[in-house]
């Protein structure tokens, strides 16, 4: 019987089948970041466990560096205890750490696929839930709590349940104007935040055949928008492309080795899968969200839905929306005026990210009520950017240029909303609260339409500009 | 260890209700207040802007002090993997929790916490949202074992997959012991990956 990636992957690394009836899998991967793991090593301490494969776990600091002044002891007491912490911890259990000093540091989900530790036919777990970034190389990759973060750090395994399986399917070509970013989110506003609720998600079709690795990187990253804890492309041309020559990739002969292995991971032709879900990608539109939840969104030429369009047990979530954002029902969602802008993340913060937003930049600059920030998602992304002068076309528009990090995707360093602020951002989460200010509102779109947005001081059509 | 004090098969409290669907864990515990090295303080931090931003909600009602059954909409805990949102409800008291559906993270981080979430229909969870409410003063009891929900009279059936059941009801939900009980095999499996040995 023809079989998918996820059975293949999964099989490989069952170690055995629990007295629970769930799997012991090993963790092929392991990506461990400062907020999430210092109580992780306590408990390794208090249980006096050692790693189990510290060649096999990997560290950053992203979450609450600053971008602006990165010099120790950070401003912020906290960020520079949790920093403290990490940097011992990493010591201690002899772990390599991506500090500022090796110029590699970045938000781990952008340095994993960089320096080619993400391969295909692997298991990653990180304490983060955009982990799913990962499975844009043909890997089973998924977030997970600080308790888990432990029981890899120990067993190098987690007991897990293996999902059901969905292909979603994008046929079709995407309009200029049209990006990954737009995709995923038109994805998830189709099949719903908790659509992916005990499913992982296979993404296929001719948009995701064609896509960039770092275009399909975006599209995995919000997986768990969707409520599916992690999805995957299945390796190809473009993934052994994307990896060769990465430090961490496998070099020279074992290269050609490696892609052999890999190609025997992907789905067979004439797999089945539990569900496939179809969208037309040629009909997607830049898509703007609204509300307060990442499956809130619109086409950007399209009004804001009333209440009554949703069914009866999504009705208050969306009163709530419309009172929280101050939005009208019915309104259209062009012209919705922003106070921030917010490049960066593990969703948009590489080069491509960079690029899309600068050609958009380039056309206009800052409208002066809104702060404007550009955030790269990793030193390398900085630099590469620097080399091709995108920092000077966002400086020349009224662009802050920032060091790398999470930023203001959830404000956990110094970039943070204040009051009510609007926030036109390319992150991943529109949640209340969730840039820093409890009141705080945003608008996830894709790079070019917060560059877009920055520049009109308000929500645009990012194809109008491109015109 | 024995696992008998781990064992999770009933549990039985007071209840309180979180009404409204898609309550994210950046609800449940805002990014902000992850700044800590221990989770020691979390549970003074559960739905901080939330109650803030609302004197009215259940978190603040002296009705509710004490309660340890929560029951939620749908797709409770979506969002972030932070362990920091099961971990401030259970700071806050919560030992078990009832709803629609979950996100599957949360889900899986409660029950390394040993918090059963159970899912109910949404017209039995309506009900015992509106129950609890009328007399907060009832005890809720979950069944982990039966899979069902008792308040007074009634009798509701309620579910949660297999694996994690059984883990919640044989005590192995701290799964660290567990897994190191695989001994030499975890570094078999390891061997046979070409990634780990070398192409």
């Amino acid at each position: 019987m023809a079989r998918t990636l996820l059975d293949k992957v999964w099989e490989a690394h069952t170690v055995r089948t629990l007295l629970s009836g769930q799997t012991q899998l090993l963790i092929g991967l392991h990506l461990i970041h400062e907020v999430t793991t210092p109580q992780a090593f306590q408990m390794l301490k208090d249980a006096k466990l050692k790693v189990r494969m510290p060649e096999r776990t990997f560290g950053t600091l992203d979450h609450i560096i600053p971008t602006t002044d990165q010099t120790r002891p950070y401003a912020d007491p906290l960020a520079e205890e949790m920093a403290e912490h990490m940097i011992r911890n990493t010591k201690e259990f002899g772990l390599p750490l991506f500090d500022m000093a090796t110029g590699k540091q970045g938000i781990v989900h952008v340095i994993g696929p960089e320096l080619g530790l993400t391969q295909p036919g692997m298991t990653i777990a990180c304490g983060d839930s955009h982990t799913a970034t990962h499975g844009a190389v043909g890997a089973i990759a998924f977030g997970i709590g600080t308790t888990q973060v432990r029981d890899v750090l120990a067993t190098q395994c987690l007991s897990m349940a293996k999902p059901k399986l969905r292909q979603v399917r994008v046929d079709g070509t995407l309009a200029k104007g049209v990006y990954a970013k737009d995709v995923i989110l038109w994805i998830i506003n189709v099949l719903g935040v908790k659509g992916g609720v005990g499913y992982a998600y296979e993404y296929a079709g001719d948009v995701i055949d064609r896509m960039t690795m770092e275009e399909r990187l975006t599209v995995c990253n919000m997986s768990i928008e969707g409520g599916a804890r992690f999805g995957y492309v299945n390796p190809d041309q473009t993934t052994f492309d994307y990896l060769r020559g990465r430090p961490y990739a496998p070099q020279g002969a074992a290269f050609d080795k490696a892609v052999t292995w890999w190609k025997s991971v992907a789905t067979e032709s004439g797999a089945k899968f539990d569900d496939v879900a179809r969208i037309d990608g040629s009909a997607i539109e830049p898509v703007v969200t609204w509300g307060i939840n990442p499956g809130m969104s619109v086409g950007v030429t399209q009004r804001i839905p009333t209440v009554e369009s949703a069914s009866e047990p999504e009705r208050p979530t969306y009163r709530e929306a419309l009172a929280h954002m101050g939005f009208e029902a019915g309104q259209p969602i062009k012209g919705a005026k922003i106070d921030v802008a917010f490049v960066g993340s593990c969703t948009n913060g590489r080069l491509s990210d960079l690029r899309a937003a600068a050609e958009v930049a380039k056309k206009g600059k800052v409208a002066k009520h809104v702060r404007a920030l550009i955030v790269p998602g990793s030193q390398q992304v900085a630099k590469a950017a620097e080399a091709e002068g995108l920092h000077e076309i966002f400086k020349a528009a009224g662009f802050e240029w920032r060091k790398a990090g999470c930023s203001m995707c959830l404000g956990m360093n110094a970039d943070q909303l204040v009051g009510r602020e609007m926030s036109a951002s390319s992150s991943n989460r529109n949640f209340i609260g969730r840039q820093g200010s409890p009141t705080g509102r945003t608008l996830l779109m894709s790079p070019a339409m917060v560059a877009a947005a920055a520049i009109n001081g308000a929500v645009a059509d990012v194809r109008d500009i491109l015109k | 260890m024995s696992t008998t004090d781990y064992k999770r098969k009933q549990i039985a409290g007071r209840g309180i209700p979180v009404t409204g669907n898609d309550i994210d864990t950046d609800r449940i515990i805002p990014a902000r207040f992850l700044k800590e090295v221990t989770f020691e303080s979390m549970g003074q931090h559960a739905f901080e802007d939330a109650r803030k931003a609302n004197p009215e909600h259940p978190f603040n009602q002296p009705a509710y002090q004490g309660a340890s059954v929560l029951v939620v909409g749908q797709n409770f805990g979506c969002g972030s993997s932070r362990e920091h949102a099961p971990q401030a409800l259970m700071r806050w008291g919560i030992r078990a929790i009832v709803g629609g559906s979950f996100g599957e993270i949360f889900f899986g981080n409660s029950v390394m916490l040993g918090i059963p979430c159970l899912t109910v229909p949404q017209a039995d969870l309506e009900w015992l949202q509106k129950q609890i409410e009328r007399n907060p003063k009832e005890l809720v009891s979950v069944d982990v074992e039966k899979q069902e929900v008792r308040l007074g009279d009634r009798v509701i059936k309620a579910s949660m997959p297999d694996g994690p059941r059984n883990q919640l009801v044989q005590g192995t939900w701290d799964s660290t012991a567990v897994l190191l009980e695989a001994g030499d095999k975890i570094e078999a499996t390891a061997k046979k990956l070409p990634y780990v040995v070398g192409f």
